[in-house]
């Protein structure tokens, strides 16, 4: 497969394997910059082993994935999240016993050589300040500031991951089930939250409602037992036979 | 309650300890003086423990073994070698950090009972060298120092010679683990998985924070030379990272000033109980397990748990 240079993000015939078992089976992919990406399938499909190979919590066995032109097959994790790769967990991964104010700062700092002051103060300059006020303003965790993580509902834990996850002003954020054990009135918010990101910011999500997931994108990538099954534009996943089979017919049976 | 600056009532806590610290001794007879020298020493092995063991989540089992090498260093240099005490102090402080340093890069990787199981290798490793290499450690009968200098033989003027050291190392301490860096660690503690995805070299903070605690524990060490002026195996057993690690515990893991609580408390009971019985080893270990199931969070730990229940 020929890969342009003008592709944000690109997998090359992307592979994983645990054991006997392909997890994900040559994938390939292209994502625009400024592209809204959701990348749905039942459970089992690859979806989050997929997404960990872009991040590179796993490596692919075989295959590469490019990130703005550069390969980044075997870049360590926090190598990528300094090229800009940002991202949030299915399972809600924060530092339950700092408070919001104490998981911003370590997301703000994550980029910034300040991290390795030994010594100094640990209040925010007034740069990182600004920028961690937007991310909580957006994320709707403006008055939470001071609270224990562990002592927030499941939902503001969801919030507090996008805010995390958009401090570091990522260039490709990569949302995991972003609404996933959510209220219905929860859900809105998370997804008012999406649609208010800014556009120039590429986004891959993983998500298991439709409904929300083909509101918020321009294109939907299907994935089914490791193998990319459809790739198409909302309006026509809906419409789709394979994917009715695969996903939607059994996603309605299991709820 | 926020972790950043310190609240009034713990800033007077801190102030009224320091200030005991400082006025105690001048009521007390010599003995009991040289005990609270002890004291103050322990405590900041215990605090170089709590860095790793409280604010990374990981406990180490070697730098009691960091320690001795220190006073290993620091004695040899000013008994055997003939040199300034001072020069082999700084020395020690050195030679502990390089090993601290060794130390890191291979324990770094493992995390858990692993983590806890490798430093007790390697703290025994050095335990096992300053037995056998009787040449220059003098095996099992030691080395005597020559560290103390003629100005500080008495033990008001030493004590409070250690308690300004120690005051000032509490100090930089204290700034460490409240430096952003020092929140790295928390954040490495409570989730190494999202601190990479945020862009952290986790291995890279694990060693700079080793190596700083095997800098502190090797301060201990020299200063614990000046003490006790003599050297032997002990000094860098297990029984030594263990005992940091008790006090640590005792006063309330995460705290860092909980050490001096701890080490107060073991020091003062061993040395109480030993009056009595030469099975003090059986009572503080009763005494451990009766902390470790009414207050797991330690002594500190458990007023602070106390205090914000009050709050509500």
């Amino acid at each position: 497969m020929d890969l342009s240079v003008t592709d944000f993000l690109a997998l090359d015939a992307v592979t994983v394997q645990f054991g006997a078992l392909r997890a994900v089976d040559e994938v390939s992919l292209r994502v625009r910059k400024g592209e809204r990406r959701a990348i749905i399938g039942p459970n089992g499909a690859g979806k989050t082993t997929l997404f960990n190979a872009i991040t590179g919590v796993v490596r692919a066995t075989t295959g590469k994935v490019l990130f703005e032109g550069a390969d980044v097959t075997r870049t360590a994790i926090h190598e990528r999240a300094r090229r800009g790769m940002s991202r949030t967990f299915q399972i809600t991964n924060l530092f339950p016993n700092l408070t919001v104010a104490e998981n911003m700062r370590l997301a703000l700092r994550g980029l910034s050589p300040r991290k390795f002051s030994l010594l100094g103060s640990p209040a925010l300059n007034s740069e990182e300040a600004g920028r961690a006020d937007r991310a909580l303003e957006v994320s709707r965790l403006g008055a939470r500031r001071d609270s224990r993580v562990k002592e927030m509902s499941y939902g503001e834990q969801r919030q507090l991951e996008m805010a995390m996850a958009l401090a570091a002003q990522p260039r490709l954020l990569l949302l995991d089930e972003p609404a996933a054990g959510l209220s219905p009135s929860e859900r809105v918010i998370v997804s008012d939250i999406i649609r208010a990101l800014p556009r120039d910011l590429t986004l891959v999500l993983i998500e298991h409602d439709m409904d929300l997931v083909l509101s918020l994108v321009d294109y939907v990538t299907v994935l089914n037992n490791g193998k990319l099954l459809v790739e198409a534009p909302p309006a026509e996943i809906r419409l789709n036979k394979d994917v009715q089979d695969v996903y939607l017919g059994k996603a309605r049976h299991h709820a | 309650m926020s972790t950043d600056a310190m609240p009034r009532l713990a800033l007077a806590a801190v102030l009224l300890g320091a200030l005991a610290f400082a006025l105690v001794p001048l009521i007390l007879p010599t003995y009991q003086v040289s005990i609270l020298t002890e004291v103050l020493i322990y405590a900041v092995l215990a605090m170089s423990v709590d860095v790793l063991a409280g604010y990374t989540g990981r406990t180490p089992l070697c730098l009691g073994a960091v320690f001795g090498v220190s006073t290993y260093v620091t004695v040899y240099y000013s008994s055997t070698f003939g040199g300034s005490p001072y020069v082999g102090m700084a020395l020690g402080v050195l030679a502990a950090t390089v090993i601290a340093a060794l130390f890191a890069l291979l324990a770094i990787r493992t995390s858990g009972v692993y983590f806890l199981l490798l430093t007790l290798a390697l703290g025994m490793i050095v335990w096992g060298i300053c037995l056998r290499w009787t040449s220059i450690t003098g095996g099992e009968n030691g080395i005597r120092g020559n560290v103390r200098p003629a100005e500080l033989a008495a033990h008001l003027p030493f004590y409070y010679v250690v308690f300004v050291a120690v005051a000032v190392v509490t100090f930089v301490m204290w700034r460490f683990v409240h430096s952003p860096f020092g929140l790295t660690l928390r954040g490495i503690r409570d989730s190494e998985s999202r601190m990479r995805a945020l862009g952290y070299n986790v291995s890279l903070h694990m060693f700079i924070a080793f190596t700083v605690a095997g800098l502190f524990s090797g301060i201990a060490g020299a200063l614990y030379a000046m003490f006790n002026d003599f050297v032997s195996p002990s000094t860098v057993a297990l029984t030594q990272s263990v005992e940091g690690l008790l006090m640590a515990i005792t006063g309330g893991i995460g705290t860092l000033f909980g050490s001096f609580i701890g080490a107060l408390a073991i020091i003062g009971l061993e040395n109480a109980v030993s009056l009595y019985t030469e099975r003090w080893q059986t009572v503080l270990g009763v005494a451990f397990i009766v902390i470790m199931i009414f207050a797991p969070e330690g002594i500190l730990g458990g007023i602070k748990t106390l205090l914000a229940r009050k709050r509500g």
